[in-house]
């Protein structure tokens, strides 16, 4: 158990990096405090460097600059076993020749734990995981989502482990289980209050299962926050496109004197007030949530409608961008000329990119 | 009820393969179990023998010891070359410029045609000339294979050893890069030593690998004729007389046409026996 800071972190996988090119670094300057037992996610999408700072934090990678502090320990150069961690990968990792007992005592083994000890820790965790009527089977006959339970409880079995790591764990996993072991990891959270750091370009996996997410992008954070913060209230355009579905809409705006406007309306938002620099990018960025057919409003035309179950996603054209609504399925779909409204509170201003 | 249409005239197609197994294996075969079972004095006259020619041949002296020097070879041959193949496979590099070079290096020995390796080492071993006869003896060894039974055994087991350690090591090496990184990264963070990765993953997932490498050294080791003919020629007296050596000298040599036939039927009975035996060993517990 521990809590994790990392400072100024920096990587590259180039043996000699330029400090002065960031197109050499994977990962920009990362800085972020976790705190004990929590349950954290790495969200973004493929090649945004997540599992390399996953790798980093595990020890499975040296970080070109920076360090990571476990409690105040700086274990930057630390092995994976010094650090004590465990980690779930991708595809699940067993050992073929061993039962699934053997496969959850083996990291006990390898530390010279007494088997009197091993035998009640095992059955215990192959009682949390439901895999104890399958403990003298062997490991390699088990289904993808027995064996990512393994893995899984290799990391439980260490009662000392000081995080939990998790790199997309459940990629080969069947959709209809994906959502039973979303769950049973969610409860496993709850029971054994262990730090745990999951890595998805999944935003469902991310916002189900993290107290706090971290969105990446291109190496860098974009932001740091509950789910609920990144949705209402995403510090760049690209938390907004990427999370949620449909994603934000981003509308190009002008903002003078406090008020912005977009298609020579004036568009009431949160944060128009705040804003005072000049000769940037500026755009309104709201959620498909928060708009709604009104009486008058932004002038626009529907364009498509789309059925997502509960909700038809209706997609609309003003002024040259495309705005989209959802709309509850007992409502009427209105066609041709329609007037849109914004809701204040959700309604934001970004500048090249970021909040304002 | 639905009647199948019967349509035979795809066997048509497939009879070229049928007309070449039959020229290639069944013809040469059937001729030679045809001699088994006949005597013959030549000019195209047989007359019935019966099991005659088998029962000889498992009552022979003489097969009986070349049967067992062919054991003693491969079971020495496989002891030495598959452990030092898995070796060389473990201690090549990954990834960098090395590893083609390593390559390269690796596949020489079996880019060279067989009785070119039995005259390389006949001549890097002749006491007189040889490199490796002047290095042997001038260690102060007492080394001449062609009148030391323990030379010429040691000689062609090196040479064996030389051609085809490299197979092996090709073999375990494909089979440990297409290891995923992700069993050695679990691996590390269980806290397993080098001895259990090799033992909990490597192996295991070297099993396939390594069984084609037995199967493929045991067959080949126990076929061989080419180099040790080239080199020892069976010699010195019959020390290195293996039973592919013996049967040509019985066919060829003494054109005793029976017994060796009934020698070959009963050397690829054991050759077919033994094979199934390693494979069926090694696959045991293949019951995912």
């Amino acid at each position: 158990m521990a809590k994790i800071s990392i400072e100024n972190l920096r990587h590259s996988y180039l043996p000699f990096p330029n400090p002065d090119r960031d197109e050499d670094y994977v990962l920009k300057k990362l800085s972020i405090d976790w705190a004990d037992g929590g349950a954290y996610a790495l969200l973004g999408p493929s090649g945004c460097g997540k599992t390399t700072l996953l790798n980093l934090i595990s020890g499975l990678l040296v970080p070109t600059e920076g360090k990571i502090l476990f409690d105040a320990r700086d274990v930057s150069r630390a092995s994976p076993e010094q650090r004590n961690i465990a980690q779930v990968f991708q595809f699940p990792v067993i050992y073929d020749t061993m039962t699934v007992y053997d496969n959850l005592a083996f990291p006990l083994r390898n530390r010279g734990v007494a088997e009197s000890v091993i035998d009640p820790r095992v059955k215990e965790i192959a009682g949390m995981l439901d895999l104890t009527s399958t403990l003298q089977k062997r490991a390699s006959g088990l289904t993808a989502d027995g064996k990512q339970k393994i893995s899984l409880g290799r990391g439980l079995v260490r009662s000392d482990v000081a995080a939990i790591m998790f790199d997309e764990p459940l990629t080969v996993i069947d959709p209809h289980l994906k959502w039973q072991l979303r769950s049973k990891l969610k409860e496993l959270h709850q029971r054994t209050r262990r730090t745990m750091i999951y890595v998805t370009h999944d935003q469902t996996e991310a916002l189900t299962f993290a107290d706090q997410v971290v969105v990446m992008n291109n190496g860098e954070i974009v932001q740091i926050g509950t789910p609920i913060e990144l949705f209402e209230k995403p510090k760049h355009t690209f938390v907004g496109h990427f999370i949620g579905s449909p994603g934000m809409n981003v509308l190009p705006c002008e903002v003078k004197g406090g008020k912005a406007s977009f298609a020579g309306q004036t568009i009431a938002s949160e944060n128009a007030a705040n804003f005072k620099g000049q000769s940037q990018k500026l755009e309104i960025g709201v959620r498909p949530e928060f708009v709604s057919f009104a009486k008058t409003g932004i002038p626009a035309d529907v364009v498509k409608v789309a059925d997502a179950g509960r909700f038809r996603i209706v997609e609309t054209r003003a002024a040259g961008s495309s705005i989209k609504l959802l709309l509850p399925e007992d409502q009427v779909v209105p066609t041709g000329k329609v007037n849109l409204a914004f809701d204040k509170a959700h309604t934001q201003i970004y500048a090249d990119g970021w909040i304002i | 009820m639905s009647s199948k249409t019967q349509n035979n005239k795809a066997w048509w197609l497939v009879a070229p393969v049928f007309i070449m197994v039959a020229f290639n294996a069944l013809v040469p075969l059937m001729t030679v179990v045809n001699y088994s079972v006949q005597e013959t004095f030549g000019d195209n006259v047989f007359t019935w023998a019966g099991v005659h020619w088998f029962q000889d041949v498992l009552h022979s002296e003489r097969f009986h010891s070349a049967l067992l020097r062919q054991l003693l070879f491969s079971g020495i041959v496989l002891a030495i070359e598959i452990p030092l193949g898995l070796g060389v496979a473990l201690t090549m590099p990954r990834k960098g410029p090395w590893v083609s070079v390593c390559l390269v290096l690796m596949s020489l020995p079996l880019l060279i045609p067989w009785n070119v390796v039995g005259s390389m080492w006949n001549i890097m071993a002749l006491p007189d000339i040889g490199l490796l006869a002047k290095v042997i003896n001038g260690l102060g060894i007492d080394y001449n294979y062609t009148r030391q039974p323990v030379a010429a055994w040691f000689t062609i087991v090196l040479m064996d050893v030389w051609h085809w350690t490299s197979l092996v090591a090709l073999l375990c090496y494909a089979g440990l890069v297409s290891i995923p990184d992700a069993y050695y990264q679990a691996a590390k963070v269980d806290g397993a030593k080098t001895w259990a990765v090799f033992r909990f993953i490597q192996l295991p997932k070297l099993k396939h690998v390594l069984t084609i490498a037995v199967l493929l050294r045991f067959m080949d080791s126990f076929m061989i004729y080419t180099e040790v003919s080239v080199l020892t020629g069976g010699g010195p007296g019959s020390a290195t007389t293996f039973l592919s050596i013996d049967l040509v000298k019985i066919a060829l040599g003494q054109f005793d046409l029976g017994p060796a036939a009934a020698m070959s039927l009963i050397y690829f009975m054991i050759i077919l026996f033994l094979s199934w035996l390693f494979y069926t060993l090694m696959m045991k517990n293949e019951d995912a």
